[in-house]
């Protein structure tokens, strides 16, 4: 069963706040979906390469050029900031 | 004239014969989401004036005699997780309950291009997260073919639509099954390409090694029209393949098709498996049937729980409430992180996310993530060695046929729907899932007497990288045995 404090700490990782039931309930939820993926421990993978990636293509890359961003492209995103001053997206303070 | 039950074909021939206009069959359509969607929820948000103008300029060429494209004046309904500019697009969450698209995903554009009718935004369970919609912020959608079950998931919106004939097609994303397995559900036909031969952009992203855009439709054909019109090399989306894929004539006199070993075992439903043995002996008159092993099969759902939960870890981050979304009041700016998330992810979304960002944490990540890596390897092994000997491979879709809404309360029985369907994404396969009848729903538990009818049932055909013709061509001539 996995340990309660490291549930606090995956939930601080994760930037999730979660109520004291919430903790508990994620506890054992979170323990039983670890034990039915721990049967992967029964494969001997030592000759084996990861895949991060289904299908073979490398180093896609594009030419290094600037391109123009569309004006009013910019105007649309602006529009989704939650809280915004003088056109910059307002957060909260960083630094003391 | 009836505009009902309407495939892609039928609208191109009615338009060119001026049977009806784009703006009466769009029209047409919308009536149908007024009748029935009250019932069945598959829609979130309805896009009727532009779907009106839209009809109102593919009537305009249709006035000057201009050649239409394929799919101009056809009714398509998306997915909430891919942007069409100016619309809400919510991914099935509160935290983008009010989020605005700002521009339109790729695909979106091709069917703009093409002249297609937008009738809205479909239903889908948060952030693609689950197999039945009830994940969904804003209420489950419920099948047409029995409103007390679920139309599958995470696409159950896009299928619904389609099965009740409100869109003629509709688009919808499959990470682990989440096209196919809603298609089975519903009756429709569900195909998810090849990883890469669709493009990612503007689809919200779940789980990017594994996600791809997959058409619903009422027939073969009519996937295969949408997949024509959506695939493509795309600069915005990196892992998007340069290469068309070519159309492909299969004749299954030819062909040898394998039935894996492992996928008709325990846990899958008799009636079901009765369904689709029959239909493959059918098959069977034609091609030659092989029974072969994908001997990691029983490995596949662990390994997707823990690649997608990563990778999902990964993609969520970006919900912060800083540059777009929900947000909540906090003093300082990890409360206010904490609490915009904390509050408005639902419970499968933060369960994931803590799964995701435990196996990727310091101390679990070789145990868990690069193990889950390496098993990734060997199941895509399995179906390499397994094309050498057949041609395609025969499934069932799902193991049971669709269940009631609120059965499956636990996690983990959710997870085990996806069990056909993960290992194609994990090695980035086209398959395919094609309605073949129906079996009778269980009497047990349903409030109301079990339909006569009963609940469909979907066969998966499954191709090599890139055989994403073959695949849809060959599912087209099985769709003609049945």
């Amino acid at each position: 069963m996995i340990e309660k404090d490291q549930v606090k700490h995956i939930a601080k990782l994760a930037r999730l706040e979660l109520s004291e039931d919430e903790l508990e309930e994620f506890q054992e939820e979170l323990s039983d979906i670890l034990d039915y993926v721990d049967q992967l421990k029964e494969l001997d993978v030592s000759d084996v390469e990861p895949t991060s990636h289904s299908v073979d293509i490398k180093n896609v890359m594009r030419d290094d050029e600037a391109k123009d961003t569309d004006p009013e492209r910019v105007k649309k995103l602006r529009k989704a900031f939650p809280d915004e001053e003088d056109g910059y997206d307002k957060v909260k303070s960083i630094l003391e | 004239m009836k505009l009902d039950n309407l495939t892609i074909e039928d609208v191109r021939t009615g338009l060119k014969e001026k049977e009806f206009s784009a703006t009466e069959l769009a029209e047409a359509h919308f009536d149908k989401i007024q009748k029935k969607d009250e019932d069945i929820s598959a829609f979130l948000t309805l896009t009727k004036e532009k779907a009106l103008s839209q009809a109102e300029e593919v009537d305009e060429w249709i006035e000057q005699g201009r050649d239409l494209p394929p799919l101009a004046g056809v009714p398509v309904a998306f997915k909430d997780n891919m942007l069409l500019e100016g619309e809400k697009c919510t991914a099935g969450s509160k935290i983008l309950e009010n989020y605005e698209a700002s521009y339109d995903a790729s695909v979106v554009e091709f069917l703009r291009g093409q002249g297609s009718i937008f009738l809205g935004k479909t239903n889908m369970d948060e952030f693609a997260m689950g197999s039945s919609t009830e994940n969904s912020a804003f209420g489950p959608t419920k099948n047409p073919h029995d409103l007390d079950k679920v139309p599958g998931g995470s696409s159950g919106g896009s299928a619904a639509a389609v099965a009740a004939d409100m869109s003629v097609v509709a688009l919808g994303s499959d990470t682990g099954g989440s096209v196919r397995q809603p298609a089975s559900f519903c009756g429709a036909v569900g195909f998810k390409p090849t990883y890469g031969a669709v493009s990612r952009y503007g689809l919200i992203a779940m789980a990017s090694s594994l996600d791809q855009i997959g058409p619903f439709a009422k027939n073969v054909n009519d996937a295969k029209l949408v997949f024509e019109a959506i695939q493509n090399k795309d600069r915005f989306d990196s892992t998007s393949v340069d290469r068309k894929l070519a159309e492909e004539e299969v004749d299954l006199e030819e062909m040898t098709i394998g039935v894996p070993k492992e996928y008709f075992s325990e846990g899958l439903d008799e009636k079901v498996e009765k369904k689709i043995k029959k239909v493959i002996e059918k098959v069977g008159e034609y091609a030659e049937i092989k029974e072969i092993s994908l001997p990691h099969s029983e490995y596949a759902l662990p390994v997707y729980y823990i690649i997608m939960s990563a990778e999902v870890s990964a993609n969520l981050a970006r919900y912060d409430g800083i540059k777009y979304g929900a947000t909540e009041e906090a003093d300082n700016l990890l409360e206010f992180y904490s609490k915009t998330r904390g509050q408005n992810f639902g419970k499968e979304v933060r369960r994931r996310l803590m799964l995701g960002t435990y196996t990727l944490s310091s101390g679990y990540y070789d145990a868990y993530y690069k193990r889950a890596q390496k098993v990734r390897t060997l199941i895509k092994k399995d179906f390499k060695q397994a094309f050498n000997d057949v041609d395609l491979i025969l499934t069932p879709t799902s193991p049971t046929p669709a269940f009631e809404l609120g059965a499956k309360s636990d996690p983990l029985s959710m997870y085990l729907s996806d069990i056909y369907t993960a290992s194609v994404n994990l090695a980035g396969l086209p398959g395919v899932s094609v309605p073949i009848g129906k079996v009778p729903a269980e009497p047990e538990s349903t409030s109301r007497p079990p339909q006569a009818e009963g609940l469909p049932v979907g066969l998966q055909i499954i191709g090599d990288v890139f055989e994403d013709y073959q695949v849809l061509n060959t599912a087209q001539k099985i769709e003609q045995l049945i």
